[in-house]
């Protein structure tokens, strides 16, 4: 009896935790206005969690593209076909690597710390604080973040792929000697704005906004003790990185 | 138990009401047929033990926590009864002294003082950094404003988070243990603030708190909370003087008596063994 109501509880417990971040995003989301402090600080956060990942991603995306040229050139060399690395370049990384990348850096650098700053705002009471001055927290601290992430990501995801291209230029023009002409020309008649780069501005939108919700989420529930806000930050980057892969092969089966 | 008080300073006129209050965590009874009459004007203290109940008292009274049964009433209001916005409304009115401070860490003193401001009223920027500058100058801290918390000492910090707690005037002041950690001189320049600011602006203030010495020096008016109960009432020093076993205990700091010492009582399995 007791192993039935835990393999029940195992059961529902990640279920009935999904509803609860659900109600929690219906309760940020019921707070937006357009008001000229809220929308300050969601500037503020996005200059705090966006722009400060901004160097992270830009030397990953530079070398991103670098190897997926390196590894791409000597792939279609055996075809006598290098001349079409751009087109793969291109293709895979504003549909794929592009998007997904760029989340999973998001949620390591800037989920992590929303988490641990919106943990650790609970544990030295700073979010009762909040509540006992009439001040929902939820709005006041939650929702900026959230919206700062669902912005960020997007712009991120443009410049890595951008810093890719670059690094797919360096490598391929720059160290094998490709022929640039080509190499833009395939880019250019090869990858659609609508189909490529539009999916792939798609994901990123609900890629940042799946890193943000876990983030704060799980900052907000976290347990206020510094183990509690310890495996609260762990969670946020395990399950996001879990769920950005779940949704990229759900959105890829219907946008592709 | 149910005792009007009335202080020097207080007009018999009760602010807070809270009648056969029972409250419970899981199984565990933490409070249970509390009867408080709190009158205008004056400072009430709760005094017991470490884990009894005295900031579930406050946490009532503040409407972050319902009673199990009973009536919490604030101005004649159930605070228990409220809906959310009712309770956000509520509490505009209320301004809270957390233990240690809760100070928006990522902000400025300025900013920590000026968030209720901005948030519950629509003054202009110069009246707000008027209203900031005095309740900071009031506190001795004037030059501080561009500081950032974890620049300032516990004793500095604590009077930050009174600037910001009594910022909007409120009528009713809560204090959890609010000179635990403080050194002599800052528990002197805390205990003076809020007895200048309670009788300046005709505030009641509800302090918990086990330092039976500090309180007998601010406080008009003591419960004692021991075994989910009120064990003792009335003016510090008459409480000093009871002969109430439980009372007694407390006030003079005595380990044998009815407050126990074992969390579980004598007899209960040790959990190793069973």
């Amino acid at each position: 009896m007791a192993a039935e109501s835990t393999v029940m509880a195992r059961l529902t417990g990640p279920v009935s935790e999904a509803g609860r971040c659900l109600l929690f995003l219906l309760r940020m989301l019921s707070g937006i206005r357009p008001r000229a402090g809220q929308v300050l600080s969601v500037l503020q956060q996005t200059y705090l969690i966006g722009a400060r990942s901004l160097v992270i991603i830009m030397i990953c995306g530079f070398f991103v593209g670098m190897v997926l040229s390196l590894q791409a050139i000597n792939a279609l060399e055996q075809f006598g076909a290098s001349d079409q690395v751009s087109l793969l370049v291109g293709k895979s990384l504003f549909r794929e690597l592009g998007p997904v990348l760029t989340a999973l850096l998001f949620a390591g650098r800037a989920g992590t710390s929303i988490t641990a700053e919106i943990g650790l705002m609970k544990a030295t009471n700073q979010l009762e604080a909040m509540e006992l001055m009439a001040i929902d927290p939820v709005q006041r601290v939650a929702l900026p973040r959230f919206l700062a992430g669902v912005i960020s990501v997007p712009l991120l995801t443009a410049m890595f792929s951008a810093l890719a291209i670059l690094g797919s230029v360096v490598f391929a023009i720059g160290v094998m000697g490709l022929d640039a002409g080509i190499f833009w020309s395939k880019l250019q008649n090869g990858v659609y704005f609508q189909k490529d780069f539009v999916g792939g501005v798609w994901k990123s939108l609900v890629f940042g906004g799946i890193v943000s919700l876990v983030a704060v989420y799980f900052g907000y529930s976290a347990k206020p003790t510094g183990a509690g806000v310890g495996t609260a930050t762990t969670n946020t980057v395990v399950l996001s990185s879990v769920l950005i892969l779940v949704f990229d092969f759900i959105m890829t089966s219907f946008l592709f | 138990m149910n005792i009007g008080h009335a202080s020097a300073r207080s007009n018999g006129e009760s602010i807070i009401r809270i009648r056969d209050l029972v409250f419970r965590r899981g199984r565990r009874t933490i409070l249970d047929g509390i009867n408080i009459d709190i009158h205008r004007g004056s400072i009430v203290a709760f005094m017991g033990p470490s884990g009894v109940g005295k900031t579930t008292i406050l946490r009532l009274i503040s409407g972050q926590l319902r009673p199990d049964s009973g009536t919490v009433e604030v101005n004649g209001h159930r605070v228990s009864a409220m809906s959310d916005r009712d309770l956000q409304r509520f509490r505009r009115n209320i301004g809270v002294l957390l233990q240690d401070g809760a100070l928006f860490t990522d902000l400025t003193v300025f900013e920590n003082i000026a968030t209720p401001v901005r948030e519950h009223t629509d003054l202009p920027e110069p009246l707000v950094r008027r209203l900031v500058m005095s309740k900071l100058a009031a506190v001795g801290l004037g030059g501080t404003e561009e500081r950032m918390p974890h620049e300032l000492s516990g004793g500095m910090a604590r009077r930050v988070a009174f600037a910001r707690a009594v910022v909007l005037d409120p009528d009713i002041m809560l204090y959890d243990e609010p000179m635990t950690g403080l050194d002599p001189i800052a528990v002197s320049t805390i205990r003076t603030l809020m007895r200048e600011t309670n009788d300046t602006l005709g505030q009641t203030s509800i302090v918990v708190s086990h330092n039976v010495t500090q309180v007998r020096q601010f406080a008009d008016y003591c419960y004692i909370i021991a075994s989910a109960r009120i064990a003792g009432e009335g003016p510090p020093e008459t409480l000093a003087a009871s002969s109430e076993p439980s009372v007694d205990q407390f006030m003079n700091g005595r380990v044998e008596g009815p407050i126990p010492f074992h969390y579980q009582p004598p007899g209960a399995p040790w959990g190793l063994l069973d």
